[in-house]
């Protein structure tokens, strides 16, 4: 007797999601069109991604003064002392070239961007608290890191369109291998 | 005396390379003796067990048979005994949310994962997510940004994959100079294997409509590092998918709970964890982890960047470095192989050193980019011997040796190390890692290596 009731609870709740899912059903039968709209304003709030060319680079400024004195606070202790490196990566003062014996690979002698200290820091450091610089101090310990490196001298301000413009040593130092690939096929 | 005839009988009549590989349909045949390997740690614990316990206790009444066992378990968990097979965790001395734990491949039998043994890369650590309250955003190049909650991707059609993930930097102790000295796993195990099901990404992609420009997606995570990565929008159309079942069961936290990005083959960084954004674009973002790491510098000074499949590769995981085989006599070789580009075609096998090799046996059915099985039986003599393992993948790429990836990449690449590995064992039977051409650089273990990670 129990177990009829609730073999027939069971058929109305698969009649009931059967109807349901032919009534959200978009204009493609085989997918079921469950995601939500969502507004410009809002998803600004998610997209923190930043490109070489600047694009994602919010309003705001910093310089090397203001940098060295957050460094000195938030980042000195992993790593190191103008950047040489601690407990975690060195950051500046490579000596070695990246085809000698022991190569140093810094964002000097390595990174291809300096877009991608400013997405990196902004998203990630300090790892004790990530997500908590403001943009202002994002910009200037991006221009800290990039004096450290002697790619731009003290008095130069990084905001949206001097980042953007700031060309790497070794921007050129890369192959792309997945489209070296695709070519080849 | 006679054991020895018999050994010599076997040998002459199932050799099929040098220094005693034997035949693999031998392990179909019945009756024959294998010896045993074990690990040193648990050889002295089998030794001290079996003398204190001798006296009393009788295998053919055992005192388990003569009271009930305990009760049903809600969540089942390893055997007390088997206390030892463990990841092994590998932190950051200061952000200890950062580094790697790896897969006690030498340990496994079989080609799955236990989730609890799969390895972990994370950045900052494991985010507790509440899935109620995450989302995923998926913008950019598209016709519509929509945004999903796991309630609404759960009742998305699923399909499942069996597929390996492997770090970009598993094995990477194999570019230092001298041979690292830790059990197989514990520098060769950031790849693991499991049956991960979910939503395919097409279905998603194809929901928002992609725009004609759009060419790559950015795979941004939940976690404290917000990590993003790359991936070109052919591979996202093509098998990449949304997981949300890992072995059956929801993924475990470490592994990305709510939702993974599984984009099969490829280096392990791509499978974004704990997935929460997803933005079509035109290019990639160069992301720190797609220039600073997960790029390989090469002699010349440029780097290979966007190295996204994972070479083929195989590791021999018994006998292997750290076990001791106890006496001569024939033994199983038994190992792992895998290839980002596909399903596995053979697996040969060298007991000396190179010279000769023979086809193993590849356990059924071999899955695409999936771990491997392969077991090929060996008559050890007991003398001094070098076994390793090669892998071909079904495009012909062949497994290269130590020598000639160094001659190709040089030293500091740090990422995508998948040559071949050599054990040798000692006259004493104990299984240590060497070099080629180069017999005398073990017993180092002294030695500090950097078997970093990043
Ligand atoms: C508590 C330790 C800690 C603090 C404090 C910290 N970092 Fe880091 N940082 C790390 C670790 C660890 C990594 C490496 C992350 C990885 O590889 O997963 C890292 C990576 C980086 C990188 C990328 C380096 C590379 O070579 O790829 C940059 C840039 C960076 N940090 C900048 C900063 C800045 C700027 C601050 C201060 C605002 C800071 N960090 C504070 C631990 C820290």
């Amino acid at each position: 007797m129990k177990m009829m009731k609730r073999q027939k609870i069971i058929l109305t709740s698969v009649l009931i999601a059967v109807g349901i899912n032919s009534l959200y059903a978009g204009p493609n039968q085989d997918s079921p069109h469950l995601g939500h709209t969502i507004s410009p304003e809002e998803i600004k709030k998610w997209d923190i991604s930043v490109f070489p060319d600047g694009e994602g680079l919010p309003d705001g400024k910093g310089n090397v003064v203001e940098g060295e004195k957050l460094y000195q606070e938030k980042c000195i202790a992993c790593h190191g002392e103008n950047g040489l490196g601690a407990s975690s990566d060195q950051l500046a003062g490579a000596q070695m070239g990246l085809s000698s014996e022991y190569p140093e690979q810094t964002i000097g002698s390595y990174w291809p961007y300096a877009t991608t200290i400013f997405d990196v820091v902004r998203r990630s450091m300090p790892m004790t608290a990530p997500g908590s610089l403001t943009n202002n101090e994002t910009y200037a310990l991006t221009a800290y890191l990039l004096y450290l490196n002697n790619i731009i001298s003290k008095d130069d301000v990084m905001n949206a369109s001097t980042l953007a413009k700031v060309k790497m040593p070794n921007e050129d130092g890369f192959i792309n291998v997945y489209e070296e690939e695709k070519s080849k096929k | 005396m006679s054991q020895d005839r018999d050994d010599d009988l076997l040998l002459k009549k199932n050799q099929v390379a040098g220094n005693g590989l034997l035949d693999r349909r031998l392990f179909l045949k019945k009756g024959l003796q294998f010896s045993a390997i074990s690990t040193l740690v648990s050889t002295a614990t089998l030794a001290s067990a079996t003398a204190e316990t001798k006296k009393e206790f009788d295998p053919a009444n055992p005192t388990w048979m003569k009271q009930p066992g305990k009760a049903f378990s809600p969540y089942g968990l390893p055997s007390e005994f088997e206390d030892d097979v463990l990841r092994y965790p590998s932190p950051n001395e200061v952000v200890t949310g950062n580094g790697v734990s790896w897969t006690p491949l030498h340990k496994m039998e079989g080609t799955i994962t236990p989730n609890g043994l799969h390895y972990e890369r994370h950045h900052n650590g494991v985010p507790q997510i509440d899935p109620k309250q995450h989302r995923l955003l998926i913008h950019g190049l598209v016709k519509n940004d929509l945004i999903f909650s796991i309630d609404d991707l759960l009742r998305y059609p699923m399909q499942s994959k069996t597929c390996f993930i492997e770090c970009g930097g598993n094995s990477n102790a194999g570019w230092n100079s001298q041979p690292h000295q830790a059990e197989a796993g514990y520098f060769n195990g950031m790849v693991s294997c499991c049956e991960w099901t979910g939503v395919p990404l097409s279905v998603l992609l194809n929901e928002v409509g992609l725009r004609k420009n759009a060419k790559w997606i950015i795979a941004e995570g939940a976690d404290a590092f917000a990590m993003q990565m790359s991936i070109p929008i052919e591979k996202a159309m093509d098998d990449a998918f949304l997981a949300l079942y890992q072995n059956g069961e929801r993924i475990r936290p470490e592994n990305g709970y709510p939702l993974r990005l599984i984009v099969p083959g490829w280096e392990g960084v791509l499978n974004v964890k704990w997935l929460r954004r997803l933005k079509v674009t035109n290019r990639p973002v160069m992301a720190r982890n797609e220039t600073s790491k997960y790029t390989e510098l090469q002699p010349s000074g440029k780097s290979r960047m966007f190295t996204f499949p994972m070479e083929a590769k195989s590791l021999i995981t018994s006998p292997s470095a750290h076990m001791l085989l106890k006496e001569k006599g024939l033994y199983q070789i038994t190992g792992l192989a895998w290839s980002g580009r596909g399903k596995i075609s053979k697996v040969d096998v060298s007991a000396d050193g190179g010279k000769t090799w023979a086809e193993a046996e590849l356990q059924q059915p071999v899955l695409d980019r999936s771990l491997t099985r392969f077991r090929l039986p060996w008559q050890w003599n007991g003398k001094q011997s070098v076994i390793m393992s090669r892998a071909t993948d079904e495009t012909g790429y062949v497994q290269p040796d130590r020598n000639k990836l160094i001659k190709e990449r040089g030293k500091h690449g740090f990422f995508h190390y998948n040559a071949i590995t050599r054990w040798q064992i000692d006259t004493d039977g104990f299984v240590s890692h060497i070099y080629e051409n180069d017999e005398t650089t073990k017993n180092n273990s002294d030695i500090s290596i950097d078997s970093g990670w990043d």
